[in-house]
């Protein structure tokens, strides 16, 4: 589980330092939608997944880059490659929808519990600074609109 | 992952988000966010468990139709352990029988990646896929050039297309996964964190990684540098100065 009190003091340390840049979002405006059932989602995760084949994330300026991920991927097509060492890939490697769960998700649509699937979705790898994905961030709410998207599930890893 | 969701609403797209910290998401205040008890790398709980992921996605979603926010709702249900978690003093049924190995530490690796071989072979069967294959090496390549540059960090890329940073992560990460997907496949459901300390405590691979962080340290090449420094090693497993090897 992730209590800070239950991490090894490193990566606790690591986390409350992170804390310092997180500040100064609060009281920005939030959208709102139509009900559930009639949504069409779209997941982003941080985790830092590809395609096989795909670029594999890298540091630097690169960090900030998204990949996309069509809905109609295959678990045997997703590959992970995140620069941290410090969190659990075991769980992946046995089911991708432990981290990106595009199954379940296609399940709820089935059953009417959301209205529809977005046709892609997106990969950023979470070790970029927060301030820095505000471009892409921008540039991929143009995208999803165009997708019809009014309904962003946001995943970390 | 709170910045996300504040830079899309204010584009118009509506979010709702999974929280893995709560300390930092109540300093970020995106507008929903569902903080869960499950440990970094599980967002949605538990591998393999349809019934139990379909929970916390719905729970998360459902906070799109809260009518003000920001909403932070906590998800109780903890992810259940698995049987293997019960069990005290966690050993690896493959037994690596290491020294004397011809070839040294190099050799021990070698002689690791052939006994786990079976086993990871009928995890990619049973799986249907392998997340081992970011450098396109095979796992006995893999770990020879990590122990190669390890003797010489200076020798060649494996791939133009890598950065000799890159080239490092991405065999660092194949052959981790190449072994704990393989032992996963072992009799006996294991908690990721016992895998994991068998992997740091337990084999060859373990020392090599060590030596791997050390030379990376070592080389002249700042990003390189980086990564021996925060890459190669789990801040959880690197020892204090007096304890490093």
């Amino acid at each position: 589980m992730v209590r800070l009190a239950d991490l090894a003091q490193p990566e606790r340390e690591h986390l409350i330092a992170k804390n310092k840049e997180l500040a100064g979002f609060g009281g920005r405006p939030w959208a709102t939608g139509p009900s559930l059932g009639r949504r069409r989602v779209a997941i982003i995760t941080t985790s830092g997944i590809h395609r096989v084949g795909d670029r594999p994330f890298a540091d630097g300026a690169a960090a900030t880059d998204y990949r996309v991920i069509p809905g109609s991927v295959s678990a045997g097509d997703l590959v992970m490659s995140h620069l941290s060492s410090n969190f659990d890939r075991t769980g992946f490697q046995q089911d991708i929808n432990v981290v990106f769960p595009i199954d379940r998700l296609k399940e709820l649509a089935v059953e009417g519990a959301i209205g529809e699937v977005a046709d892609y979705h997106y990969s950023f790898m979470g070790a970029a600074p927060v301030r820095s994905l505000e471009p892409k961030a921008r540039q991929l709410a143009g995208l999803l609109k165009k997708d019809r998207v009014d309904a962003v599930l946001l995943t970390p890893v | 992952m709170g910045a996300l969701g504040h830079y899309l609403e204010e584009e118009g797209v509506a979010t709702t988000q999974i929280s893995l910290v709560r300390e930092h998401t109540e300093t970020m205040k995106p507008p929903r966010a569902l903080w869960v008890p499950f440990m970094l790398g599980r967002p949605f709980g538990v591998p393999n468990d349809a019934a139990f992921q379909r929970r916390v996605l719905l729970a998360a979603l459902r906070l799109l139709e809260a009518p003000g926010g920001p909403v932070l709702e906590d998800y109780l249900e903890e992810a259940p352990h698995p049987a293997g978690d019960e069990v005290e003093g966690f050993a690896c049924p493959v037994s690596f029988s290491r020294p004397p190995v011809e070839g040294g530490l190099a050799g021990a690796l070698q002689n690791e990646i052939a006994e786990l071989a079976p086993w990871y072979d009928l995890a990619r069967k049973d799986r249907g896929r392998t997340t081992a294959t970011l450098s396109g090496l095979t796992p006995e390549v893999a770990a020879q050039f990590i122990t190669n540059f390890i003797a010489d960090p200076s020798i060649p890329g494996y791939r133009d297309d890598l950065t000799p940073v890159l080239a490092l992560r991405l065999v660092c990460q194949d052959l981790k996964a190449y072994y704990l997907g393989a032992v996963a496949a072992q009799p006996g459901a294991r908690a990721a964190f016992e895998a994991q300390k068998w992997f740091w405590h337990d084999t060859a691979a373990n020392e090599v990684f060590f030596k791997l962080r050390d030379a990376c340290l070592g080389s002249e090449d700042e990003m390189v540098q980086r990564f021996g420094a925060k890459g190669v090693v789990p801040m959880a497993i690197t020892p204090s100065p007096g304890e490093q090897t």
